[in-house]
């Protein structure tokens, strides 16, 4: 009957479809995607609801692309009908219906088109607008599961994917890699900057495909940051190095591990996104630290893993799984917050197992009675197979610390008089564990145990019972015979293991006891003899046959009491956590204990890093900046971005076409479609610039001497001016330190001493207790300057020595960059005028003409920032002193013939003529 | 990544199913229901199930299971985030998320689920972007749309897409400016049978409904901000500026939105702004119990404790109850020993309380386990770990907007009351 109504049902469908009707065809549309949504089979209706592919009405158009997609497979030849559609679509002047026309044209599951996907996709990948860009990468997916042997082909698309700047594209295209081609590393190295430092700006879905595969490749790329695997790649080293000399041999061991400062950028980078909304990026956060941190700073990632468990259930059971694996190796991270872990009554029994696992992981001497007293009450918690896992925990914690073993022997033994049988038959099977890890006596244990042995009825813990009778027989020599003895009135009537047991028991007390209980075990082997279960015939046999002696049991009889009463090891109880590390965290595989289709492992860190330099980017673009300063890169984009949007209206048509003329010659990244961080903050206005400050680097760093080895008796020091905020105090202007010893013999107890004036306030680097031969460190100091030049006298010291060193700061590294719009640097101007301005008219050397070579010239000088302009003519740049955060505006007019109008405002005059002499003098010489 | 998605109701029926990839059979379900069949309460059935060929990966919300078919490795985070995305999306568009308003809005949830997933991979999950794809159904537009045959698909494109702040949709337009913030707190707490706080938590949300034309640049700031010891944004939110400030500085998105939530450290003391005083005994030799419920309030700075209500699972051998509140009504279900009383409002004059006594089954042994009372309450006006908002600012636009800040305590998943029942000889 519903079938017939279903057929004449669809009847009706296509009499809607094909009426001239707008508003009948599209109730008929909603009616069919009601049908697909139950799992109705409407695929009869394909050619009526193809013939719609075109229509106008955008609802209706968007349902048949739902049709189509869901029945193309079934119906190819008709949907071959629909692909000329698509394929003028793409060529839409609108991104979006580029973008569905290739969303829908990839999703139909068509072998034969193949080509035309193929082709459709190498286009979209180099469409302007990065919607389509994005769709064509998850087209990539798409044809890679359809057919693929396009592989080579489809990777091509990737790598030149990989390549696009902006961050919509930048999830889709690594899920696109992760999905086609995740062996070839190779294609990531010139990219792994650009995704590091895109990494904020992508959406969050993007996030996790991507931090999850920089995981797997930081992993091949950099050596270990963890100590103990380093002592293996110095063997290793050792090894490769043994024919050679012998202090070349020490030299090479005593090198200190620095980190690579690509392997620092993504932990820098991915750290603020523990803070990110979605659960799966703060995971993938998680993981990414665990997989890849030193390990004193993994536990940055606890809070944020504990904030996660206030989340939904389903989360909870992931991040629990997660933490478990975690406390087995380090307790330290999360015994801080033990409380969290708390069972509530309301929590799931999954939950509820996870959280009790975790306690039991975090438990050690300092700890173990408040957990104990939180597991007394789970123990009485009204789901009773809850209070049995506690009991369980309860033995392991009793293992692992053994102050406590005999409380928890004591408590469990109490436990044995529950009214509930689960809490009784869970006690025992864990008292047996807990007495075979205890050599020492128990025979008042198994006697109070053996008392309750009627009243138990759970098989399993009589069994247990059974067991611990049988292996310590000889401790409790009246009582073992006796439980024989009921046993073989009940035998018949018991559950199999119990039978075993029994048997078992009987053989153990016929060799130790025989004359009491002979007649009893010939009793209880015969009702085994024809039991009917086959395990328990068999065993029967095999134990009289090793037993009893007999002219055919030969050898084997004389080592009975051997093989039977042997001493057992104990079971060891451990945590069911305990390989999980195996898989990498977060994973579908690590959630599951098993590896799951398309798992991809994590590699050993390799001993010796791979060559760094195939992470350096070549330089493209005509602006003739380093390479290695993706910062200042990003710095230029977003003062482009910023010129094109105060620009006027009809540049946005202009500059399209300056895009397609620029991109043909590849010289400038399509700037417009990048929104990174600095884009968005560009947009704030004028009363919060103050605080943000920018930390670009420009420009080769200056090192200057700070003394020199013959001066310092082997001990030499150089110094440079790092232009990061100083950590320690924000007034202070940090700088950097490379101690190095040139001498024979190692230096001790290397400090700072006595400084003058006595004022001057320095943070001191931490004592350097010890620094070998030819090894050299980089320390950071701390030094507040007073906005002045005048330099800091201090002394370096040494176990021996002291040393007079002293720092003279170049003005321009008092300041630290600020970033301003134009218009704020105007108005502030204005406010700094007459004697706070100092101008000079200067003449220019004239490879430094370009607005480009003003900026390195200025910056090498001086650390401050660029700010946008929207004049070709001048030059801005804005910073504030460091110590009483002053603001420095400098200004450079362009005049004619290579002359220039250089102005500095600051109400430090002292500063301003200084920085002027320095800026003028870079300025004019080549 | 994601395959398929089933809709599973609580009975066991697919009602819905929506393929991204070729289409899986939905028989690939049984295998939930094995784990959904063994599992004693809803909550019970575990989140990720291997089957030979597939993962299923679900959630449970509203009594509806979403049940994704995953055939990959995937983090199973990202699958479950997403889920859950899906259901607060459904949410906001039909109110509620019941199986009726997702059967009755199915083309809908079609064209939402169509732009949510590519090929398995999210696409757009801000609500922001799919309203401008797709309309949310409102009683009038069902009836215009019935009438006129128009449509409830955007005839506009998402800007919001492509644009530097993709949560916010463009071309905003308000007669009335306006901005409101409710600081909602919720204390989560295990207290022992003597009443002393075991553990217990803060954790704070602050949503807002932000009705401002144009593109508004707000900041935010706190009186305490030292009191936040974790937090998490909205992707709006400037992190640089709260690190450097403990300032919040966001372009809004249109509409509801979370924009923070946070976490209260867990070293200041949290004071919990009910008690519960008990006495509950049994007498050897009779099957009668007394039972004896007092609450009251502590610490709320002169607010009143509201919709109190205190639930119990009561031992498995109490027979029934008996028993008289000084104010509300109490049920006890004799099945599932369930008793819970609505107390409404707490007046500090006079405590309110339960007393009365409970039967026990003829001959059952006196229980020994030891039950826990579950509280719930509100309170209006407070935030019980002090944060204040200080001050709201909006730049980049002219008009003055209306500025609201609420605050409000509740009791979270859990404030639970260990209990000890008293057997006397």
């Amino acid at each position: 009957g519903q079938h017939l109504n279903l057929i004449s049902h669809l009847r009706n469908l296509k009499e809607m479809l094909e009426s001239s009707k707008e508003s009948l065809k599209l109730e008929a549309m909603k009616r069919i995607v009601g049908l697909i949504a139950k799992g109705k089979n409407a695929s009869e209706l394909f050619p009526a609801v193809v013939k719609n592919v075109a229509s106008k009405n955008i609802e209706l158009k968007k349902l048949v692309y739902v049709y189509l997609v869901r029945y193309a497979e079934e119906q190819q030849d008709l949907a071959l009908l629909s692909i000329s559609t698509f394929q003028r679509a793409l060529k839409d002047p609108n991104q979006f219906i580029r973008a569905s026309a290739l969303r829908v044209l990839s999703s139909i599951r068509v072998p034969i088109i193949v080509p035309i996907m193929m082709l459709a996709i190498k286009e979209a990948a180099a469409d302007l607008s990065p919607y389509v860009r994005k769709t064509s990468a998850h087209a990539i997916q798409k044809l890679f599961s359809l057919d693929a042997d396009q592989k080579e082909q489809l990777i091509e698309v990737i790598e030149k994917l990989l390549k696009d700047k902006s961050t919509l594209v930048a999830g889709s295209v690594v899920m696109a890699f992760e999905e086609v081609c995740p062996d070839r590393i190779d294609l990531i190295h010139k990219n792994y900057r650009k995704l590091c430092n895109l990494l904020v700006d992508v959406e969050e879905w993007g996030q996790v495909v991507i931090i999850s595969m920089l995981t797997r490749y930081a992993r091949t790329q950099f050596t270990s940051p963890w100590k103990e695997v380093r002592g293996q790649s110095g063997e290793v080293m050792k090894a490769f190095y043994e024919s050679d000399s012998e202090e070349k041999k020490g030299h090479t061991e005593e090198k200190p591990y620095i980190m690579d400062p690509d392997h620092r950028l993504l932990l820098r980078n991915t750290k603020p996104l523990l803070q990110s909304r979605n659960t799966a990026v703060v995971m993938s956060v998680a993981q990414l630290y665990w997989h890849l941190a030193p390990k004193h700073e993994v536990s940055i990632v606890t809070k944020s893993l504990v904030r996660l468990l206030r989340s939904h259930r389903e989360v909870q059971y992931i991040v629990l799984q997660n933490i478990a694996t975690m406390s087995i190796q380090r307790k330290g991270m999360f015994e801080p917050f033990m409380k969290s872990f708390y069972v509530r009554s309301t929590d799931a029994t999954h939950i509820k197992t996870l959280k009790l696992e975790i306690l039991t992981n975090l438990a050690n001497e300092a700890n173990i009675s408040t957990i104990l007293r939180e597991f007394q009450t789970y123990v009485k918690s009204q789901d009773k197979a809850f209070a049995a896992a506690t009991i369980q925990a309860i033995g392991r914690c009793a293992t692992n610390i053994s102050e406590v073993t005999d409380t928890c022997l004591n408590g469990l033994v109490l436990l044995l008089s529950n009214r509930d049988e689960t809490v009784v038959a869970e006690s025992v099977v864990v008292i047996k564990k807990l007495l075979q890890t205890q050599p020492t006596q128990h025979s008042e244990i198994i006697k109070h145990m053996a008392k309750l042995f009627d009243n138990i009825t759970v098989p399993m813990a009589r069994a247990s019972i059974l067991w611990l009778i049988g292996e310590y027989c000889e401790r409790v020599p009246k009582i073992a015979p006796d439980v024989l003895r009921k046993m073989a009135k009940s035998f018949t009537a018991e559950e199999d293991i119990v039978k075993l047991q029994t048997v078992n028991l009987a053989a153990k007390l016929y060799l130790t006891n025989s004359k009491q209980t002979k007649l009893l075990t010939q009793y209880i082997l015969n009702l085994g003899k024809y039991d009917q279960n086959y395990d328990i015939r068999d065993r029967t046999r095999f134990i009289r046959q090793l037993i009893v002696p007999s002219e055919k049991s030969g050898a084997l009889n004389k080592y009975a009491r051997r093989i039977l009463l042997a001493p057992k090891p104990a079971p060891v109880l451990e945590s069911s956590f305990k390989d999980r590390d195996r898989f990498q965290l977060g994973t579908l595989s690590h959630s599951l204990n098993s590896k799951a289709t398309g798992y991809q492992e994590l590699s050993d860190w390799p001993a010796v890093a791979p060559d760094q330099s195939v992470r350096n980017v070549e330089i493209i673009e005509a602006s003739g900046s380093d390479s290695e300063e993706e910062s200042s890169e990003s710095e230029k984009t977003s003062s482009d971005s910023g010129k094109s949007s105060s620009g006027s209206e009809q540049s946005s048509s202009e500059s399209e076409l300056e895009q397609k003329k620029k991109k043909k010659t590849k010289k400038v990244p399509q700037k417009k479609s990048k929104p990174t961080a600095a884009d968005r903050y560009s947009e704030i206005p004028a009363v919060c610039w103050s605080l943000r400050v920018t930390t670009s680097s420009f420009g080769p760093v200056k090192t200057y001497e700070l003394l020199h080895h013959m001066t310092g008796k082997g001990l030499a020091a150089k110094y440079h001016f790092p232009r990061q905020p100083c950590l320690y105090q924000p007034s202070m202007v940090a700088v950097q330190v490379i101690l190095s010893n040139s001498s024979d013999h190692s230096l001790e107890e290397i400090h700072i001493g006595d400084r003058s004036p006595a004022s001057l306030s320095i943070h001191c680097f931490n004592t350097i207790e010890r620094l070998e031969p030819e090894a050299s460190v980089t320390v950071s100091m701390g030094i507040d300057f007073s906005d002045s030049t005048q330099a800091a006298n201090f002394q370096l010291c040494t176990k021996e020595d002291q040393f007079s060193v002293s720092i003279q700061p170049a003005v321009g590294e008092l300041l630290m960059p600020s970033s301003m719009t134009e218009q704020d640097f105007c108005k502030e101007q204005g406010k700094l005028q007459g004697m706070n301005e100092t101008s000079a008219t200067i003449t220019m050397e004239t490879a430094n003409a370009s607005s480009q070579a003003i900026s390195k010239q200025v910056l090498s000088v001086a650390n401050v920032g660029v700010v946008s302009s929207s004049q070709n003519n001048f030059s801005r740049f804005a910073g504030r002193t460091v110590s009483s955060g002053a603001l420095v505006l400098v200004s450079l007019e362009l005049k004619e013939s290579s002359t220039a109008l250089l102005t500095i405002n600051t109400e430090k005059t002292v500063m301003a003529s200084m920085l002027l002499r320095d800026i003028k003098q870079a300025l004019t010489q080549a | 990544m994601i395959h398929s998605l089933f809709l599973v109701n609580a009975s066991g029926d697919i009602f819905l199913e929506k393929h991204w990839k070729s289409v899986v059979s939905r028989s690939v379900c049984d295998y939930f229901f094995e784990a959904q069949e063994r599992a004693t309460e809803p909550e019970n059935v575990p989140p990720v199930i291997p089957t030979p060929h597939h993962y299923l990966i679900s959630v449970l919300r509203h009594r509806i299971y979403f049940v994704a078919v995953i055939q990959s490795e995937v983090p199973p985070l990202f699958v479950i985030e997403f889920l859950h995305r899906v259901v607060d999306t459904f949410q906001d568009y039909f109110g509620v998320c019941t199986e009726a308003a997702i059967k009755d809005n199915v083309v809908v949830v079609y064209e939402l689920l169509e732009e949510m997933l590519d090929n398995g991979f999210p696409l757009a999950t801000e609500s922001n972007i799919l309203k401008e794809l797709i309309k949310p159904p409102t009683i009038l537009r069902t009836m215009v749309n019935t009438i006129t045959g128009s449509t409830n698909v955007g005839e506009q494109l998402p800007t919001g897409q492509l644009s530097v702040v993709p949560w916010r949709r463009t071309g905003v337009k308000y007669t009335n400016n306006e901005a409101y913030f409710d600081v909602v707190e919720e204390i989560d707490a295990i207290i022992d049978k003597s009443g002393s706080t075991i553990t217990a938590e803060i954790q704070g949300v602050i949503d807002a409904c932000v009705k401002l034309t144009g593109m508004p640049d707000l900041t935010l700031s706190f009186m305490n901000p030292r009191l936040l010891d974790d937090v998490s944004f909205h992707p709006c939110v400037r992190f640089k500026r709260w690190e450097a400030e403990r300032i919040l500085s966001f372009i809004p998105p249109d509409g509801n939105f979370r924009l923070l939530s946070y976490h209260v450290s867990s070293q200041n003391l949290v004071a919990i702004p009910v008690y519960v005083k008990h006495n509950i005994t049994f007498r050897e030799g009779s099957s009668q119990g007394r039972f004896d419920l007092t609450l009251g309030p502590k610490q709320t700075m002169g607010k009143a404790v509201e919709s109190v209500l205190v639930s119990s699972q009561l031992p498995r051998g109490v027979l029934n109850a008996n028993l008289n509140p000084s104010q509300g009504t109490y049920t006890f279900d004799p099945v599932t020993k369930l008793l819970s009383w609505d107390v409404g409002k707490i007046n500090p004059q006079k405590l309110p309380s339960l007393k009365g006594t409970m039967s026990l089954q003829a001959g059952a042994s006196k229980p020994d386990e030891n039950p826990t009372i579950n509280i719930q309450f509100k309170i209006q006006q407070m935030a019980i770990s002090g944060l204040k908002v200080n001050r709201l600012d909006m730049y980049g636009e002219k008009y003055k907007p209306f500025k609201g800040i609420k605050y409000m305590t509740k009791a979270g998943k859990s404030v639970l009351q260990r209990m000890h029942i008293v057997n006397c000889k």
